[in-house]
Order: C-alpha cells, then sequence, then structure tokens
C-alpha cells in the first residue's frame, strides 16, 4: 500500500522558499475565512474592509509605514543578537529605556536647534538601549546567566520605571490627570513626510537594515559573529573572543531597539506616554523569526505585519472585535510555522516494501 | 585470529538466538557508523560489546533499543523479525538500554521512576503498592535500594540500580548497558557483576558496551569486538586473552608498507615541562607531563580515549589554561600566549572535533577555509572581506588538497568525512606549520580517506614540521609515528621508540598494566 513520507530534502529549494510562506498564508487566510463566516460575518466586507483600510489608498498605507517602522527597526535590533543564538526577548524594555532617555533629553533641552536635539535624542536612547542590552550581556559573558529570563525581567522595570515617571515626576500638569510628559518641542520631533505621519525613522530602518548586512556579511566582527552563533567551540579554536563579543552583541541590540524607543516618542507619539508600544518589542521576534534573520526581509515582513495591525483597527469601526484580527493574525502564524517543515522535508508518495 | 562463525555456547546449544541483528547498516553525515554488522546475544549471556571510541558500539545499541532505525539490515526477537519505530516498541519486545547518563527524575522517589511511563499507574499512585512491588524486584536480584529514598539523594552507583530496576519492572528480558561501570567505584562495580550474574542465571541476557578490558575478561561469556564500524572478531572468553583483544580492537586487517624512513635528528622544537591541564569538569586531565618534540618527527600519542590526550592537544594550541608547568617553543615559555600569536608563530592544529570546533556547522566551503586566518589582511579591501580573494584562496586549497565538493557556497554539512578532514588539514598546513597537532585525524574514516591523511602528515613530516599525533590505531602508529608516548589516566607513562617496541607492549600500558622492567 502506498504511504506517504517525509523524506529530509538534501538542498533547500528556493522553490519551496518562494512557495510555501505565500501557500501558507492563502490557507491562513481560507481558515480565517471559514471562521468568519462561522461566527456570522461576512468574510468578503470583512477583508475588503482589512485591506482597504491597511492598504487602500496613499493615507491607509502611510498608516501601515508608521505602524512598521518600530517593527522594522526592533525586528533588526533582535536579528543581531539571534545571530549569535543570544535569545534577546528584553526588546520591550530596551524599546522603552530608548524612549525614556530620549524624552529626557528632549524635555529637559527642549529649545535647542534640531539638528543638535535630534542627534543628542538618538545618542541617548541608544545608550538607554544599550545598558539594558549589555546587563543580560554581562551576565551571560561572565556568569552563563540565561539571557532569556534577564531580558523578559528588565522588560518589566523598564516598563514600570516609565509608568513612574509618567505618573508622577514627569507628568503633564495640564494633562488631566492623563498619564503624559508634556508635548516636545518642534525642535525634538521628526520630520515628516508630507502630511502623513511617515516620519524619519523609516529611512532610518532602511540604513539599519543595509549596515547589518554589510556587517554581518562583510566585517572581520560579522564574521566572528556568524561564527560564534554556530558554535562557539570552533570561535574558541579560531582565537575569537566570545565573551567580548557576547557582551557588544547585547549592547548594540538593545542599542538598536532604543532607538525604536526613541523614533517612536520623537516621531509619533511627540512626548512620553504610558503604553507606549503595544507589544512592538515581542511582535518584533515573530517578524525576525519568519524572516530568517534576513535584514531586508525583516523589512517586508514588518510591513506586513503593520498592514495587519492597521487593517484590524480598520475593521473594528464596523463592529468586527480586534480580537477578531489577532486571531487572523495568530492563524497566518500558525500556517507558516507549520509550512517551514516543507522546507526541510518533502513529501513523497512510498510504497511499502515487503519484508 | 578468525572469528567464531557460529555460537556454540554450553547453556545454549539448542536455543535459538534471543537477539539476531543481522546486515545493519547506519550512517551519519561523513561516518559510516555500522558497516554491515551482525550480531547475535543467546539467552542468559553476559555478551561484552568491545571497541574504541566511535567504533560504532552504541550506535548498534541505539539501533537494537528502538532509539535509531537502520539504513538497512533485519533485527530478530527470539526469532521473529521486528521493525522499532520507538524505544518503546523496543521495550515491548523486552530490550532496554540503560545509558551512560541516567534518564531519572530527581524529584521522584525511586518506586515513583520505577513506574514512571510503565502504563501501569491509574489516575492516583499507590505509594504502598508500588515501593512494595519495587522492594519485590529489586530483592529478587539483589539490588539494594530503598524504593522511598528520592533519586537525588542516591549516589551514582544507586541511580544505576534504579535504571535496572526500572527496566526489570518492564519485564526486560534483554538488558543494554552503555558503559555501566565509568561512574562506579570499585566496589560498586563488584556489585553491579553480581547483580549481573543473577540476572543471568534468572535466564535475562545482558549486553555490556566496554572498552575495559580487565572487566571483560571478568563477566563476559562471550565477546563481540567492533573496529570502524565493522566487526573485526566475536568469540567466547575462554578463546580469548587480553593481549588478542587489545589487538582486535585497536590494529588494523590491512597490511600497509612501513612508511618510515631513516631517522633524522630534527633540532628540539618544543619542550614540554611538568604540564598540569585541568578538564571541562575541573578535574585533573593532564598531569605532570614532560616530553620533547623535534623537528621532522611523528610523536604518536598512544591511549584508550579520554585520558587526557584532548586535553594535552588543547592545552599545546591554547585553547585551554595551563595550570602549571612549562611550554617552551624554541626556547621561548609560550603557555600564556593565546591562539592567535600561536598560529602566528607556527602552531597549527587539526581538532578531534571536526564539525563543531575543526569547521563551523552552517557555514560555506569559503566561509570556512578562512576559519584560522580570518583577520588578515590579505582577505580585506579596507574595512569590508574581499570574497574575490577568499574565493580564489579556497578554490587553491580544495585544489592542492584535492577536497572534493560541487560547489564552494554549500555549507559544509555536505561534504563527506574524508573531504571535511582534508579541508581542513589542507587549511592547517597551508599556514606554513612549525608544529602540527592533530587529534584523531583518520577516525570513522574509511580506508582509502585515512591513506590521504597519513601521505598529507608524512609529507609534511618530511618537510621538517614537527608533528604530533594523537590515534587509536596502534597498527597506524607503527606504520607512521617515530615515536609514541603511552597516556593513562593523564599521565604520559612511557615514551618509546615505534622501532623498539611492540604493540603488545604498548597495548599493555595504555590498559593500565603495571610497568615491569623495561
Amino acid at each position: 500500500m502506498p504511504k506517504l513520507k517525509l523524506i529530509k530534502r538534501e538542498n533547500e529549494s528556493t522553490m519551496a522558499r518562494l512557495v510555501v510562506p505565500v501557500l501558507s498564508i492563502i490557507m491562513a487566510f481560507g481558515c480565517g475565512w471559514i471562521f468568519l463566516a462561522l461566527s456570522g460575518y461576512y468574510p468578503e466586507v470583512v477583508f475588503t474592509k482589512m485591506f482597504n483600510g491597511a492598504l487602500g489608498s496613499p493615507y491607509a498605507i502611510s498608516e501601515t509605514i508608521v505602524k512598521a517602522v518600530p517593527l522594522m527597526i526592533t525586528g533588526l535590533a533582535i536579528s543581531l543578537a539571534f545571530k549569535m543564538k543570544l535569545w534577546n526577548i528584553g526588546a520591550e524594555g530596551q524599546i522603552y529605556m530608548g524612549a525614556f532617555a530620549a524624552s529626557g533629553i528632549a524635555l529637559a533641552l527642549g529649545n535647542g536647534s534640531p539638528y543638535i536635539l535630534i542627534p543628542l535624542m538618538m545618542i541617548a536612547g541608544f545608550a538607554a538601549g544599550a545598558l539594558w542590552g549589555l546587563i543580560p550581556g554581562l551576565l551571560k559573558a561572565y556568569w552563563q546567566v540565561n539571557e532569556t529570563i534577564i531580558t523578559l525581567m528588565l522588560n518589566y522595570i523598564a516598563i514600570y520605571w516609565v509608568d513612574y515617571l509618567v505618573f508622577g515626576p514627569w507628568k503633564d500638569p495640564n494633562s488631566m490627570g492623563f498619564p503624559l510628559t508634556p508635548i516636545f518641542s518642534p525642535a525634538a520631533q521628526l520630520p515628516t513626510w508630507g502630511d502623513s505621519r511617515v516620519h524619519l525613522g523609516l529611512v532610518l530602518a532602511g540604513i539599519i537594515a543595509i549596515s547589518f548586512y554589510l556587517i554581518v556579511q562583510y566585517t572581520r566582527w560579522g564574521y566572528e559573529v556568524r561564527v560564534i552563533g554556530e558554535s562557539s567551540q570552533a570561535a574558541r579554536y579560531a582565537g575569537m573572543n566570545v565573551a567580548r563579543n557576547i557582551m557588544l552583541v547585547m549592547l548594540i541590540s538593545g542599542g538598536i531597539a532604543g532607538i525604536a524607543g526613541m523614533v517612536e516618542v520623537a516621531g509619533i507619539t511627540h512626548r512620553l506616554q504610558q503604553g507606549l508600544s503595544p507589544g512592538y518589542g515581542y511582535t518584533a521576534i515573530i517578524v525576525t523569526w519568519l524572516a530568517r534573520l534576513n535584514p531586508f526581509v525583516i523589512i517586508i515582513v514588518a510591513f506586513l505585519f503593520g498592514a495587519l495591525l492597521v487593517g484590524g483597527f480598520a475593521v473594528q469601526i464596523v463592529g468586527v472585535s480586534f480580537s477578531i484580527t489577532q486571531i487572523l493574525q495568530g492563524t497566518i502564524l500558525f500556517f507558516l510555522l507549520a509550512g517551514e517543515i516543507f522546507l526541510r522535508y518533502k513529501l513523497v508518495l512510498v510504497r511499502e516494501e515487503a519484508d | 585470529m578468525k572469528a567464531a562463525l557460529y555460537h556454540e555456547g554450553v547453556v545454549n546449544l539448542k536455543q535459538i538466538p534471543v537477539i539476531e541483528m543481522k546486515g545493519i547498516n547506519k550512517r551519519f553525515p561523513g561516518v559510516i557508523a555500522n558497516d554491515n554488522i551482525s550480531f547475535r546475544v543467546y539467552p542468559g549471556e553476559i555478551h561484552a560489546l568491545l571497541g574504541e571510541n566511535g567504533a560504532g558500539k552504541s550506535t548498534l545499541m541505539s539501533i537494537l533499543a528502538g532509539l535509531y532505525r537502520p539504513d538497512s539490515g533485519t533485527i530478530k526477537v527470539q526469532g521473529k523479525v521486528v521493525r522499532f519505530h520507538s524505544p518503546r516498541q523496543a521495550l515491548e519486545e523486552g530490550i532496554g538500554m540503560i545509558y551512560q547518563h541516567f534518564r531519572l527524575v530527581n524529584n521522584f522517589t525511586v518506586a515513583e521512576n520505577v513506574v514512571l511511563g510503565s502504563g501501569n499507574i491509574n489516575w492516583s499512585i499507590n505509594h504502598e503498592l508500588i515501593e512494595k512491588e519495587t522492594q519485590r524486584i529489586s530483592q529478587n536480584y539483589g539490588l539494594k535500594i530503598n524504593p522511598a529514598a528520592r533519586v537525588h539523594q542516591l549516589s551514582l552507583g544507586e541511580q544505576q540500580r534504579v535504571e535496572i530496576l526500572k527496566m526489570l519492572y518492564r519485564g526486560c528480558d534483554i538488558l543494554i548497558m552503555d558503559e555501566p561501570t565509568t561512574v562506579l567505584t570499585p566496589g560498586e562495580v563488584k556489585e553491579l557483576f553480581q547483580v549481573l550474574r543473577m540476572m543471568s542465571r534468572q535466564g535475562k541476557s545482558v549486553v555490556l558496551i566496554t572498552h575495559k578490558l580487565n572487566e571483560v575478561m571478568e563477566i563476559a561469556d562471550y565477546v563481540t569486538v567492533l573496529r570502524r564500524g565493522r566487526v573485526v572478531g566475536d568469540d567466547r572468553i575462554e578463546n580469548l586473552d587480553e593481549g588478542l583483544l587489545t589487538r582486535m580492537m585497536v590494529a588494523r586487517e590491512v597490511i600497509h608498507s612501513q612508511a618510515r624512513r631513516d631517522k633524522q635528528d630534527g633540532s628540539m622544537i618544543l619542550n614540554i615541562n611538568n604540564l598540569e591541564v585541568k578538564g571541562d569538569r575541573g578535574n585533573t586531565a593532564v598531569n605532570n607531563v614532560s616530553f620533547d618534540l623535534h623537528q621532522g618527527e611523528i610523536l604518536a600519542i598512544a591511549g584508550v580515549a579520554g585520558n587526557g590526550q584532548k586535553e594535552l592537544v588543547e592545552a599545546l594550541a591554547g585553547l585551554r589554561g595551563v595550570v602549571s608547568g612549562s611550554v617552551k617553543y624554541e626556547g621561548e615559555e609560550i603557555k600564556n600566549h593565546n591562539v592567535k600569536s600561536r598560529i602566528a608563530s607556527g602552531i597549527n592544529m587539526v581538532p578531534e572535533d571536526r564539525i563543531g570546533m575543526g569547521l563551523v556547522p552552517n557555514l560555506s566551503v569559503i566561509d570556512n577555509s578562512i576559519l584560522r586566518s580570518y583577520y588578515k589582511e590579505e582577505f580585506y579591501s579596507g574595512w569590508l572581506l574581499n570574497y574575490k580573494r577568499v574565493r580564489s584562496y579556497t578554490d587553491r586549497i580544495i585544489k592542492e588538497y584535492d577536497v572534493f565538493i560541487s560547489d564552494s557556497r554549500h555549507p559544509i554539512n555536505y561534504l563527506s568525512g574524508g573531504n571535511l578532514q582534508k579541508l581542513l588539514l589542507g587549511r592547517e598546513i597551508d599556514q606554513g606549520p612549525r608544529v602540527l597537532l592533530a587529534a584523531y585525524p583518520v577516525r570513522g574514516l574509511d580506508v582509502a580517506a585515512a591513506e590521504g591523511v597519513y601521505d598529507l602528515l608524512l609529507k609534511e613530516r618530511d618537510k621538517g614540521t614537527a608533528i604530533l599525533l594523537v590515534l587509536e590505531d596502534l597498527d597506524d602508529i607503527f606504520r607512521i609515528a617515530d615515536r609514541v608516548a603511552v597516556m593513562y589516566q593523564g599521565c604520559i607513562r612511557k615514551i618509546l621508540d615505534v622501532e623498539k617496541t611492540s604493540i603488545d607492549e604498548i597495548g599493555s600500558i595504555m590498559v593500565g598494566a603495571e610497568l615491569t622492567g623495561v
């Protein structure tokens, strides 16, 4: 009797790499279609609304980009750490620290020139995020402390620290009780594209993606990162300083995530506020993973996740709960991850051999 | 020595074998672990499976225990053909394996561990019942244990008893034990052997995976010897002695021509004095080792794997810190020099672990070709790696050392063991070493590939390079080395001129026999 069997692929096929994700997404939407129909919605109406809300007009696309930018920058930040198999799940906290430090500069030196203020905010954002990455990096490098737990715990500290500031000492006296700081002076706000909310952060994300690609693939240090990520034994054998590189990579990873926080306050909210990031640091992990750490694919995947987010807001207006969007997001992820197996294995028909 | 063709056991003359494996083949990427192996066990037999590390013993037994599936070959249990897809299926046929690392739940009691996963418990556990049951089985086989004790309170020897109990509780008739005595004290070894004899008397069979000859002589009824994935001999213990077994374990059936030449007296290049090095677990792995290495000679390190060879080589290459002693390179103390400065002064190394240390998994052949020279200016234009230059360097190594690959951009994982070793050795030799350290460079390679590696090493020696070579195959040592140092428990027991010694002498020193006279 013929049987279906999974056989390991000798080489990854380029064809499968393109077809599998596309098919996965189509199947996820198919699944979502059935789910929506069963819940009493008209799937075609919901999907059309979603599409139009996310990509249907120049304004929609600009909003999608606005949501995608922090995912891009944070995804890139995480990808560097993941390249070395350092599981930095603390990007959320690093975003908050970056936002905090940048806001501090903006609020303290409010009336300076933007050419000084913006770079200063960037440096401060990077430094604060870097510190938040360096702490687990240091612990990992010298005492083999698990970085996953430390980065996760530091998230809470950072989030509550910002909460403390916006509820307490930094709170805007005119905010009528809302947990917000006063709005930044225009000099501390990132320039935007036309009258949309798309800001300089998009350019920054592109620059970071290109530099990461060049650094990892083409520099001496990038070579070290790639070797250490695959085998620390081989790195030792090549005479590389593994501990120093763990700290350096965690520092840069945290710093870039800090920049994402700076960009969010300087480009979008123009103030520090509670709930600044709706979990960008966690969603970016998924983005990075789906993009298989490739910096350019991260940009594309982040854009798609931005679209899903904005599309979700759009259908909320017609009475579809946001949870439906989240279910759809989950379904897409589920199918994409399940599809991964077909990149490494192929399904073949075999006849059971006779004994 | 001729391998016995069939069993003629006293107790089991008319019996069918309880286990019969035929024509078992198993490959792993780059290594043939089992090459057409046939293996039989009779009821009530204590069967020793003997061989060096990497000979394929554990693979063969993992196949029998249902952990791996063979590429081809048949397994019969009690005369019936079986095909295992999981260890559970093997257990159902009465085959249980105890691994070197125990698989116990530390926070559970002995009795809980014993019944765990056996399918004999309902929603709640009746502790009194399972403890009584555990007690009954342990008394049956003379396994001293307290069923109510928690596993983390037990010594390793006691934990091993729990593992045995687990298997007996599941009605296991064939017990496979992987190097069971390594974690035991001499007293515990005695007790274990008593238990095994008791089991044998009750008709159960035991397979012991081991490389310790004295234990084999003491406990086994029958011995099968594996080398490089093949059965090289099997016989009843009465027909064997330690000398014969050593030969089978480490010698090679193919007799090659002697590759030595008239010994030249090269000048001393490396001088090691009272070296002490720690192992990964903080143990003293290399203890008070002293020797000289001369230009144009091959000094082989012989010894059963795990006696400090790896740590010695790593310490000399700068990968492992030196606790005390001195390492002098051309008269200069280098014990605190790092890896890069040692490479710069001409000390190169081929590690034991080919993929994982010597080569980086998942990176391309191109990337791997510069692993130990990636920082050199010649590969860069400004800040960036110049892949054109790296690539032409890779192509040269591939060509010069005859590495067979379809595309150098592919990850090295696709290369065979022989090609991996040629790439690795080629890369090290290409840097023009004055001292070359190589650990087990032919392990897992077939005869042709091994010859290729030896040719390269001999050529290098003739160029005047001083070579320190860790080998497990004594015949090979006699063929290509000039001197041989025998390591046992971290010490160099003796350094001998290969022309003035014999395989038997080396063999007995490496298994710890007392040194008598010269």
